[in-house]
C-alpha cells in the first residue's frame, strides 16, 4: 500500500481550479420562499452571470440566548430546489389565454368595438358561448396574450360585472399572507377597492382549530420552535414535525439529549416517530378518548387522592374552572349543566352595564357567590380599567374563588351527562354533583362549580354520596383508561403510566409539557373535541402561558407579525370602507354545490338533544340560520344585485340610510328579497369573477376538487355522487336543474404551471419569490424576513403587486368612460368578535319566524350603505389613504395613535399626489414593505411603545415595562436585509420575548393578567351556548367515529374488497402542491405521488409494490402507483397532500378513459354546524378565526390494480 | 510517527431526520448538468433498505475494498492477474437498473397541448434519449420504508438479525427506521486509489479530500467498481469519473461543504484529525471485531508535543494543529468514542464517523391492543426498536459491544441532564448512570453541549488554506491575484 501517495505538488493539481470555478458567484441575496410555508428561512441566493444558479441557508441569525440552540440554519430539501422553477419548462414565462374564449372575446371585441364592457356581456350572457369556452377549461388551447389585452379583457370582465350583477360576485382567494404579506395584500387590495370579496383560507384548508377560539377566544398562538427546547415532556399528536417542520425538527431532537422525553401518537410508523423515546400506534382520529382517560387519571390522582397547590392555583386564576355554572331539570329526573350564573339573574347587579355578560364565581372569604372582574361584560363596558385577572372586583374587594363545593355544599344532586360511547345521539350517564342554592330575582338556583362538572364528567369519584369507588379497569365507565380501549387500541397501561409521567413532569417543572399537533388530528369532524380534551389535561396541570409548555398547533397557522400595519392596507380599510371578508367553507359548500350530494349531518354527528332545532336537518339550513342571524357573512348578499335593491328602495321612496335599511329588512322579513346563501343556484346569485394568486384554489385546496370542476368551471369531472331529495332540505331554495358552470372568468397569477393555472381562463406570469420585493414572518420563530429581487423578473413575468397595480389601472382607466358615476353598495357584515357585537345574543332568537325583532348588527349581520367610486380604484391603490390617519392602527379593539407619523411621512418617502391632497405612496412593493415596517409596533419600538398604553388603559395594569427597553427600536427594508431581525414584543401577540425569551403564547396572559379574549376572560373548560349543551360539547368528550357507508361516499361505488381510510397528510416532496413539480422532489420520490398501503392489505388486494392502481369513490377518482410499506397500519392508506394532476396522471378506466384527478377529487367537505353560531363572545365571527371548517379526513376509498396504463 | 491531517466528518444519526436537504444542496452546486444526472455523491438512506446504487453493501456482489489475506490486505475487485483483463471488462460496477434512468417530464405540453376533449397532463420522459419511460427505480427509491416487503428486507445487514427478530421488524412489534446520509469517506486507505490504472485518484496532502484528477482520468471505471460505498461515478458526457470533492473550494475559503451547510438536522461535524500514516494498512489487518478499535489507535492526541513536532516536521500547518487541538470530530471519535465508521469492516479506514441513532421503545401487541414494552422512562437499549446486531453490522464490523457503549452514554447524558432540570429525576440515579457508561459530569456536559447547543461555528472547525502557500505555491503570489479568474481551467473533455 505504500503506493498510495498524498499530492501535496500544486503544478499536478493545478485542474482543481475546475470546481473551483463553479463555486464562484457575482452575487448573494438574502430572500426567502413566500407561499404557503411556515419555515419562514432566511435564504441566500448566488446569482452567477445573471442567473440565479442556486441557493444556500443564511446561516447568520443573531443568537439572543444562550438558553436555547441557534436557529441556523434553516431551510428544507424543498426550499432548496426552489431555483429550479426560475428557468424551469414549467415556469410561466407570458401571459396566456385559453384559446376558446379568446375567440370569443376577438369576435365580440370587432362587434363592439368602442364598448369592451359590452364585449364582454355579448359572451357571458350567451348560454352557447359559456358552454364553448367552459367546457374547453383545462384541455390545452393556451395562446400567448400580451398583458395590454389581456388586462383589457379583464377591466371589462370587472366592470361588467359590477355594473349587472354588483361587485360582491368579483372574488378573491390567496393563501396565508404572512409568507408574502404585499403579495396577498396587492390582490385584497385591489378587490376590496372594488368592494368584490376575500375568502379565507385558514379554516377552510381545516387548519384552524376551532378549539382554540372555544377555550381561549384566539384563532392560534403557539411557541416559536426554539421553545421547545425548554419542554420536559413532549407529546406528538398528528403531526410530523420531522416531515414537515424539517427546519425546527431539530429543537425536538436537541431538546430529548436535554433531558426531555419524546411521545409520538400516529397511527402510521412516521418520521417523527423514529426520534421518539415511544411511539404510540393510536388507531386514526381517536385521540380523544385517549387524552379523555389522561384527564381521568390526573383528576384521580393529582386532585382528589392529593391535592396538587400549583394546579389548583393555576386553575383558580387562569380558567374558568371556578366559575358558576347553573343546573337546569333533566331528562330523567336528574339535572343538566345549563349556562353560567350570570349579573342579570340578581337583583343587585342586573342593572350593570352588560349584566347578561358577567358571571360569577364563589368567594371563600364571604362564602357567597362574587362578580369578580375581567369577563367580556366588563371589556366592553364604557368605564374602562376592570378588564383583568387581579383576584378583585370592578370596586377593588379582594377575593378568592373556590373550585369545589366537595367540602361545602348545600346538597348533592344526580347530573345527566352525554355519553357518546356507543356511537348513539341522546345516550347519558349519571354522575353526583355537589352543588349551592342560590338565590336570583327568578327563585332558588342550584349551581356547581365547572370545576366540580369536570369530575363529574370524567367519571372521577370523589366520595360523594351515591358514588362509588372506580377502577382503571372498568371498561364500561367512561372515560378510563380501560374504557378508551377499543376506541384507540392502545392500554390501559400505557394511558395511566403517559398521565403519570406527563402530572409528574409538569408538577415538578412548573407546566414545562407541552404538545405539538396539526392536521392529523385537526382535519377530522369532531375536531374540536379532540383539542379540547388534549387542552384540558394541559390546563390541569397547569401547562398553557408557560414557557416549554402549550397547545402548539402547527398546520397552515400563520403569523403576520405585523398585522395592524397590514390588514388596512391588505383590505384597503384605509379608504374608509370595511371589506368583505368570507369564510370559505360555507362559501364553497354553497356555490360548489356540495351541499347538494350531502346527507343530514345528523348521520355523521352524534348530538345531546337530537330534537333541538339546532341539531337537526340539513347543515345547508344550519347555514342560513347562521347568515340570516349575523353569524357567519354571506357574499354575494343577496339574491338580486346590491345595487338594484338599492334602487327599488329609493324607487319606494326610502332616501336615508334609516329607511333604506328599514326597507331592506321588511323584504328580507317578507322573503322577496333572500341571502344569496338561501338560493345559491339562482344565477343572480353566483359568484362570477374569481381571482387566484399565489395558491392553487383549485385542487391543491380544492376539497371536493371535482365540485368544483362541475359547478364552477362547467367542464368535465369524474364526480359520480347521487345529489340528495329535495325533501331534505328545508330552508334553501332547491332549483331542479341548475346550470353548470357559475364563473365567468378564472384570471390565475403564477409562476409555474399548476393545476389550477391550467383550468383557469387566463393565466398571468408571475414573478418568483426570487424576483421580488416583500416581507415574510411565521410563528416557528420571532425574525421577520425580506424577500427581494435577486434578479429581474424573468421573461414577461412581473411581481403579484405589480400585475394588480396594472389591473387597477386598466380598471379605473375604462371605468372613467363606462362606469363613470360612483355605483351604490350595501355591506352586511356579520357579528364580529373583538368588537362589542360579540355582546349581541345571550340567547338564540330567529326574528324570520318572529322570535325578536330584526336588529341590524344585533339579530341579524350588520347594514351599511357605502359606494363605489370605480374611477378612482388606480389611485386609491397606489395611495395610503387617510383612515390609517383618523382611526390609529391596531387590532382586536386596543388601537394606537400614528397620525404623526403619517403627516411626517411625506419626508423621506414618495408620495402620490390626486385631487389635492398628498399621500404616501404604495407605488411599488418595497414602498409598501417600508411603509409597514414603520407603521407596525413589531418594527418601531414607539408604536409598541403607544400600543401597550392602550392595552394599559383597557385592563386598567401597568404595562409600559413591556414597551420601555424597546422604544427606540426602529427596522427598516436594508436591516432585515443585513441580517434577520427579532420583533417586538407587542401586545397584539401573547408571548413575552424580552431580554432573550422564547415566544410561547399566552405568557402575557399568565404573567400580566391580561384577560383571554372569551366570555370570562379566562381558558375555558366549560362552553355554556344552548348549542353546544344541545350537541353535549358543553364539557370535554370523545364522540365515537361514524361507519364509513354514513359518510355517502359509496351510494354509486362499489368497494372492490376494502374499504381504507383516506388520510392526505403533509408530505416530504411539497409545500401543499408547490416544490412536488419540481425535478429534484420529483427524482427523490417516485417520479410522482404515490399511494402508501399497507403490505397485507395490498397482497389481499394482488397489488404489488410500484403497480399502477386506481383509488376511488363516489367523488372521484385518482390513478398512481402503489407504495406497499409495512409503515402504514390496515385498514388506513395515503397520498401525501398534494400532487398535481399536471405531472404523469393516466387516465381512468373507471371513468370512461377521462384524465384522472389529484388527491382531492376523493374528498368533499362536510361542516359542522355547532361551529356556526354567533354574536356570543369567543363564538363570533373573524375571519380565518370562527366558523365551520374543511373537514376531510371522514374518507374512504377502494382501490384496484390498473391492468392497463394509458397517458 | 508520520503524522497527517484529514478532513473528516461525524453524522450524528440520532438527530438526521432525513430531509435529504443535503442532497439537493450538493446536486444544485455540483452535478446539475448533462452527464451527472444520475450522481448523487450526497445521498441519504433509510435503513433498513437497499440504499443507492441498489444493494451496494453487497461486496459479494460488487466486490469493493479491501480483504485480508495473509495478514496483508488486498483489493477485492482486483488480483493482480485480473487487473489487466478488467481494464476493459469490469463485470461489478453498478449498471443503469442498480442507479436509474434519469428522467424529467414533457412539462412543455401543459403549454403547449392544442384544444383537445382531456385534460393534458406530463408525461415522464428520459434525460438521456428524451424518450417516454416508465419510471422503476430512483435514487431514493425505498425512502421511509417505501415497498419495506421488496426493498427493506433485502437490506444485507439484516443477515445479523435472528428468525423472530426479522419477522418482527416489519410488524408493530418493533417496526422502525433510520437515515444514513453518505458522501465518499476520503479514505485513509482508498481502494478506488489504488484501484486506478491511471493514477488519476489522489488524497490531498493537506487535508486527504481524495479527488478524481479529471486531466489525467481515462475512464477506466476500475475506481468505481473499488470502493466499496459506490461513491464514484462515472460521468457519461465527459467519460470522466466524478466523486464527491468534499467542497474543496468552499473548505479553501473557510465555508463548509454545501451538504454540511445546508443540513438543517444540525447532524454534522466537521473538523481535523491527525492520523499515523504509518499504521493505515496495518490498522485494517485486524479481526473483525477490533477494527473500531484499531482505527481509533491510528488517530493521536493534537495536543501531545511530540504529536505536534511530527506534524510540523511533515508541514502542517499552525492553523491545521489549531483546528486538530478544537476539532469536534476529534471529540467524537477517539475522546468520547461516540462517533463510528461505516461499514469498517470493507477496511478502507473511512474516515467519516456516525453517532448511531436511539430509537423508541419496543411494543407488544395482544388481540389488537398495543402496549410498550419499556417501562423505564427513556426507555432501554434493549427494548429498542431495530436491534443492535443490526446497528453493529453498519458501524461495529459486527461487535455490539462497541455501539452497546455508545447507546449508553448517550442515555447516561440524557437522564443527567434531565436530573439537573426536573428535580424528582434523581441526580444520585444519573451519577450512577454516567459512572457506568463512563462518563463524568463534566463530559457529558461537554457532550450535551456539543450535540445540542453547538453553532456553526462550533460544529464546523477547519482553517482556510493559505493558498499562497498550496495552491498557488512556487508561483509568483501577487501576479496570481492579478490574474485570478482569466486563466480559468477547462472543462473536462472525453478523450482528452
Amino acid at each position: 500500500m505504500s503506493w498510495i501517495k498524498d499530492i501535496l505538488n500544486p503544478e499536478v493539481r493545478q485542474w482543481e481550479d475546475f470546481y473551483r470555478n463553479r463555486w464562484t458567484h457575482d452575487k448573494v441575496v438574502r430572500s426567502t420562499h413566500g407561499v404557503n410555508c411556515t419555515g419562514s428561512c432566511s435564504w441566500n441566493i448566488h446569482v452567477k452571470n445573471g442567473l440565479v444558479s442556486w441557493e444556500l441557508q443564511a446561516l447568520d441569525y443573531p443568537r439572543f440566548s444562550a438558553e436555547v440552540p441557534p436557529y441556523e440554519p434553516r431551510g428544507c430539501q424543498r426550499g432548496i430546489s426552489f431555483s429550479w422553477y426560475l428557468y424551469s419548462p414549467l415556469r410561466v414565462k407570458y401571459p396566456y389565454v385559453r384559446g376558446a374564449l379568446w375567440d370569443l372575446w376577438t369576435e365580440a371585441r370587432a362587434a363592439f368595438p368602442k364598448d369592451p364592457v359590452a364585449a364582454w356581456g355579448s359572451i357571458v350572457c350567451d348560454p352557447v358561448k359559456r358552454e364553448k369556452y367552459h367546457s374547453a377549461r383545462g384541455k390545452g388551447g393556451f395562446r400567448r396574450g400580451t398583458w395590454e389585452e389581456l388586462a383589457e379583457l379583464i377591466a371589462a370582465s370587472n366592470l361588467h360585472t359590477i355594473r349587472k350583477h354588483g361587485p360582491d360576485r368579483v372574488v378573491g382567494f390567496s393563501p396565508i399572507p404572512a409568507m408574502s404579506m404585499i403579495s396577498y395584500a396587492a390582490g385584497s387590495r385591489f378587490l376590496q377597492l372594488m368592494g368584490g370579496v376575500s375568502l379565507s383560507f385558514y379554516d377552510w384548508y381545516c387548519d384552524l382549530p376551532p378549539a382554540s377560539p372555544e377555550v381561549w377566544g384566539e384563532q392560534t398562538d403557539v411557541a416559536e420552535s426554539a421553545d421547545w427546547y425548554h419542554s420536559k415532556f413532549i407529546a406528538v399528536v398528528g403531526s410530523n414535525p420531522f416531515m414537515t417542520r424539517t427546519p425546527d425538527a431539530h429543537f425536538l431532537v436537541e431538546a430529548k439529549h436535554n433531558g426531555s422525553k419524546l411521545v409520538v401518537f400516529s397511527p402510521d410508523f412516521n418520521q417523527v416517530a423514529k426520534g421518539a423515546d415511544q411511539w404510540v400506534p393510536i388507531h386514526a382520529g381517536q385521540d380523544s378518548a385517549f387524552w379523555m382517560a389522561v384527564t381521568h387519571v390526573i383528576l384521580r390522582e393529582w386532585y382528589v387522592e392529593k391535592k396538587t397547590r400549583a394546579f389548583e392555583d393555576y386553575l383558580r386564576r387562569q380558567t374558568d374552572a371556578p366559575f358558576l355554572v347553573c343546573l337546569e331539570p333533566g331528562e330523567n329526573g336528574g339535572h343538566r349543566a345549563g349556562a353560567y350564573l350570570r349579573a342579570s339573574q340578581f337583583k343587585a347587579t342586573s342593572q350593570v352595564e352588560h349584566a347578561e355578560w358577567k358571571f360569577f364565581i364563589w368567594d371563600e372569604g364571604s362564602d357567597g357567590p362574587l362578580m369578580p372582574a375581567g369577563t367580556v361584560g366588563h371589556r366592553w363596558q364604557k368605564k374602562k380599567g376592570a378588564w383583568n385577572l387581579k383576584w378583585k372586583t370592578e370596586d377593588g374587594v379582594d377575593f378568592v374563588p373556590r373550585l369545589s363545593f366537595l367540602e361545602s355544599h348545600d346538597l348533592v344532586e344526580s347530573l345527566e351527562l352525554p355519553d357518546f360511547t356507543d356511537g348513539e345521539s341522546g345516550a347519558t350517564v349519571t354522575r353526583r354533583v355537589p352543588v349551592r342554592r342560590v338565590m336570583t330575582e327568578r327563585g332558588e338556583v342550584l349551581v356547581t362549580t365547572c370545576f366540580d362538572l369536570m369530575c363529574a364528567q370524567y367519571g372521577v369519584s370523589r366520595g360523594l354520596p351515591g358514588e362509588r369507588p372506580v377502577e382503571y379497569a372498568e371498561g364500561g365507565h367512561p372515560y378510563t383508561p380501560a374504557w378508551q380501549e377499543p376506541f384507540t387500541g392502545i392500554s390501559a397501561s400505557d394511558v395511566i403510566r403517559f398521565a403519570r409521567e406527563w402530572a409528574r413532569t409538569a408538577e415538578q417543572t412548573g407546566g414545562k409539557c407541552s404538545v405539538i399537533i396539526g392536521a392529523g388530528a385537526n382535519h377530522w369532524y369532531h375536531n374540536n373535541l379532540v383539542y379540547r380534551s388534549i387542552i384540558t389535561a394541559q390546563m390541569l396541570t397547569g401547562c398553557i402561558g408557560v414557557n416549554g409548555g402549550g397547545l402548539n398547533h402547527y398546520v397552515g397557522q400563520e403569523k403576520l407579525a405585523p398585522v395592524s400595519a397590514w390588514a388596512p392596507l391588505a383590505f384597503g380599510s384605509d379608504w374608509k370602507i370595511p371589506p368583505r371578508l368570507q369564510n370559505a367553507p360555507s362559501y364553497h359548500y354553497l356555490h360548489s354545490d356540495q351541499w347538494r350530494y350531502d346527507k343530514k349531518f345528523g348521520d355523521v354527528c352524534n348530538v345531546a338533544d337530537p330534537e333541538h332545532r339546532m341539531t337537526t336537518g340539513h347543515t345547508v339550513d344550519q347555514q342560513i340560520r347562521a347568515v340570516r342571524n349575523g353569524w357567519l357573512p354571506c357574499y354575494p348578499q343577496f339574491n338580486r344585485p346590491n345595487h338594484q335593491v338599492l334602487a327599488e328602495a329609493r324607487a319606494a321612496g326610502h332616501t336615508t340610510e334609516a329607511s333604506i335599511t328599514q326597507y331592506l329588512i321588511d323584504e328580507l322579513k317578507a322573503r322577496r328579497l333572500r341571502f344569496a346563501m338561501e338560493d345559491p343556484d339562482n344565477e343572480a346569485s353566483f359568484p362570477r369573477v374569481w381571482y387566484i394568486w399565489r395558491g392553487n384554489a383549485l385542487l391543491s385546496s380544492a376539497k371536493g376538487h371535482e365540485f368544483f370542476l362541475k359547478h364552477y368551471l362547467g367542464t368535465h369531472t369524474n364526480a359520480i355522487a347521487p345529489e340528495i331529495e329535495r325533501s331534505e332540505v328545508k330552508e334553501v331554495n332547491w332549483v331542479e336543474k341548475l346550470p353548470l358552470g357559475k364563473l365567468d372568468l378564472v384570471v390565475d397569477l403564477n409562476f409555474r404551471m399548476d393545476t389550477s393555472a391550467l383550468y383557469s381562463d387566463i393565466v398571468l406570469p408571475a414573478a418568483t419569490f426570487y424576483e421580488k420585493d416583500d416581507l415574510n414572518s411565521t410563528d416557528l420563530h420571532t425574525f421577520i424576513h425580506p424577500l427581494q429581487k435577486a434578479v429581474t423578473p424573468c421573461w414577461e413575468s412581473k411581481s403579484d403587486w405589480e400585475i394588480f397595480r396594472r389591473i387597477a389601472e386598466a380598471t379605473e382607466a375604462m371605468a372613467k368612460e363606462f362606469l363613470p358615476d360612483p355605483v351604490p353598495d350595501v355591506l352586511l357584515t356579520p357579528l364580529l368578535h373583538d368588537t362589542p357585537a360579540e355582546l349581541a345574543q345571550p340567547a338564540v332568537k330567529d326574528w324570520i319566524s318572529g322570535e325578536c325583532e330584526a336588529i341590524p348588527g344585533k339579530t341579524m349581520p350588520n347594514i351599511k350603505l357605502v359606494s363605489r367610486d370605480l374611477t378612482q380604484v388606480y389611485r386609491k391603490y397606489i395611495s395610503l389613504g387617510e383612515g390609517v390617519r383618523e382611526n390609529g392602527l391596531g387590532a382586536h379593539g386596543c388601537l394606537y395613535p400614528v397620525d404623526d407619523l403619517y403627516d411626517a411621512y411625506h419626508e423621506g418617502h414618495p408620495m402620490e399626489k390626486w385631487n389635492g391632497k398628498s399621500y404616501p405612496s404604495l407605488r411599488h412593493d418595497r414602498d409598501v414593505c417600508e411603509y409597514i415596517l414603520h407603521f407596525a409596533p413589531e418594527t418601531n419600538g414607539e408604536l409598541a411603545h403607544r400600543a401597550f398604553e392602550a392595552e394599559g388603559h383597557k385592563t386598567g395594569l401597568d404595562l409600559s415595562h413591556l414597551s420601555r427597553d424597546n422604544r427606540g427600536v426602529r427596522m427598516k427594508f436594508d436591516d432585515l436585509v443585513s441580517q434577520p431581525k427579532r420583533y417586538l414584543t407587542t401586545p397584539y401577540w401573547t408571548g413575552n420575548i424580552n431580554g432573550g425569551r422564547t415566544y410561547n403564547a399566552y405568557v402575557l396572559n399568565v404573567e400580566e393578567g391580561i384577560p383571554w379574549r372569551t366570555l370570562s376572560g379566562r381558558q375555558h373548560f366549560y362552553l355554556d351556548h344552548e348549542a353546544y349543551r344541545a350537541y353535549g360539547e358543553n364539557l370535554p368528550t370523545h364522540k365515537a367515529r361514524i361507519q364509513p357507508e354514513k359518510y355517502g361516499d359509496f351510494d354509486k361505488t362499489r368497494p372492490d374488497s376494502m374499504l381504507l381510510n383516506y388520510l392526505t397528510p403533509h408530505g416530504k416532496w411539497e409545500i401543499h402542491s408547490t416544490y412536488g413539480d419540481t425535478l429534484r422532489m420529483r427524482t427523490l420520490s417516485r417520479g410522482l405521488e404515490p399511494f402508501w398501503m399497507n403490505d397485507k392489505d395490498a397482497a389481499v388486494l394482488a397489488i404489488a409494490d410500484n403497480d399502477w392502481v386506481e383509488v376511488h369513490n363516489d367523488n372521484g377518482v385518482v390513478c398512481t402507483r402503489a407504495n406497499v410499506s409495512a409503515r402504514i397500519p390496515r385498514g388506513i392508506c395515503m397520498i401525501y397532500h398534494s400532487p398535481e394532476r399536471t405531472l404523469s396522471v393516466p387516465k381512468s378506466p373507471l371513468r370512461g378513459g377521462r384524465r384522472a384527478g389529484g388527491h382531492n377529487s376523493l374528498t368533499r367537505i362536510r361542516l359542522k354546524p355547532l361551529l356556526m353560531i354567533g354574536g356570543y363572545g369567543q363564538f363570533s365571527y373573524g375571519f380565518n378565526y370562527w366558523g365551520p371548517t374543511g373537514v376531510n379526513r371522514e374518507t374512504h376509498v377502494t382501490v384496484r390494480k390498473m391492468d392497463k396504463v394509458v397517458f | 510517527m508520520n503524522i497527517r491531517a484529514q478532513t473528516s466528518m461525524v453524522f450524528h444519526l440520532d438527530k438526521c431526520i432525513g430531509c435529504h436537504t443535503c442532497s439537493v444542496a450538493c446536486k444544485n452546486v455540483w452535478t446539475d448538468r448533462a452527464g451527472a444526472e444520475y450522481m448523487w455523491w450526497n445521498n441519504v438512506e433509510t435503513k433498513p433498505g437497499t440504499g443507492f446504487p441498489i444493494g451496494w453493501e453487497d461486496q459479494e456482489k460488487y466486490k469493493g475494498g479491501w480483504e485480508r489475506k495473509g495478514g496483508r490486505l488486498t483489493l477485492r475487485s482486483q488480483s493482480k492477474g485480473s487487473a489487466f483483463f478488467n481494464l476493459f471488462y469490469n463485470p461489478n460496477q453498478p449498471g443503469l437498473d442498480e442507479y436509474y434512468e434519469p428522467w424529467t417530464y414533457r412539462y412543455q405540453d401543459l403549454f403547449d397541448s392544442h384544444a383537445g376533449d382531456d385534460q393534458p397532463t406530463a408525461i415522464p420522459i428520459s434525460q438521456i434519449t428524451g424518450a417516454p419511460m416508465e419510471i422503476k427505480a430512483g435514487p431514493n427509491w425505498d425512502d421511509d420504508l417505501s415497498g419495506s416487503p421488496v426493498y427493506a428486507e433485502n437490506d444485507p445487514n439484516l443477515s445479523a438479525l435472528s428468525e423472530l427478530e426479522r419477522q418482527q421488524l416489519f410488524e408493530v412489534e418493533r417496526v422502525a427506521m433510520m437515515y444514513v446520509p453518505r458522501i465518499c469517506n476520503h479514505c485513509a486507505n482508498p481502494s478506488c486509489v489504488a484501484a486506478c490504472p491511471s493514477g488519476a485518484l489522489y488524497k490531498r496532502g493537506e487535508d486527504g479530500i481524495v479527488l478524481v484528477n479529471q486531466d489525467k482520468c481515462r475512464g477506466w471505471r476500475a475506481c468505481v467498481g473499488a470502493c466499496p460505498y459506490k461513491k464514484v461515478y462515472y460521468n457519461w458526457k465527459t467519460g470522466k469519473s466524478e466523486k464527491c470533492i468534499l467542497c474543496y473550494p468552499r473548505l479553501e475559503t473557510n465555508q463548509p461543504p454545501a451538504c454540511f451547510h445546508s443540513c438543517v438536522g444540525r447532524i454534522r461535524y466537521l473538523g481535523v484529525l491527525l492520523y499515523d500514516a504509518d499504521k493505515v494498512a496495518s490498522s485494517m489487518c485486524v479481526k473483525d471485531e477490533h477494527l473500531v478499535e484499531s482505527q481509533r489507535d491510528l488517530f493521536v492526541d493534537p495536543h501531545d508535543p511530540a504529536v505536534i513536532q511530527a506534524a510540523k516536521d511533515n508541514g502542517i500547518t499552525d492553523a491545521f494543529i489549531a483546528a486538530a487541538q478544537a476539532s469536534p470530530v476529534y471529540k467524537y471519535v477517539k475522546v468520547w468514542k461516540l462517533a463510528l465508521p461505516l461499514h469498517v469492516e470493507y477496511r478502507t479506514n473511512p474516515m467519516l464517523f456516525y453517532v448511531p441513532p436511539l430509537l423508541p421503545a419496543m411494543g407488544k401487541s395482544d388481540q389488537g391492543v398495543v402496549s410498550t414494552l419499556s417501562q423505564e422512562f427513556f426507555s432501554t437499549i434493549e427494548a429498542s426498536r431495530i436491534p443492535l446486531s443490526f446497528l453493529s453490522k453498519l458501524f461495529s464490523a459486527g461487535n455490539t459491544g462497541v455501539v452497546t457503549d455508545v447507546m449508553k452514554k448517550l442515555l447516561a447524558v440524557r437522564l443527567y441532564r434531565r436530573s439537573l432540570s426536573v428535580p424528582e429525576a434523581g441526580a444520585d440515579q444519573a451519577g450512577e448512570v454516567l459512572r457506568a457508561a463512563g462518563l463524568t459530569p463534566a463530559v457529558a456536559d461537554e457532550i450535551y453541549r456539543m450535540t445540542t447547543m453547538a453553532t456553526v461555528y462550533d460544529r464546523f472547525v477547519m482553517p482556510p488554506i493559505q493558498a499562497e502557500e498550496t495552491t498557488y505555491a512556487g508561483r509568483d503570489a501577487e501576479a496570481c491575484k492579478g490574474c485570478n479568474g482569466f486563466g480559468s481551467h477547462p472543462a473536462p473533455q472525453r478523450g482528452a
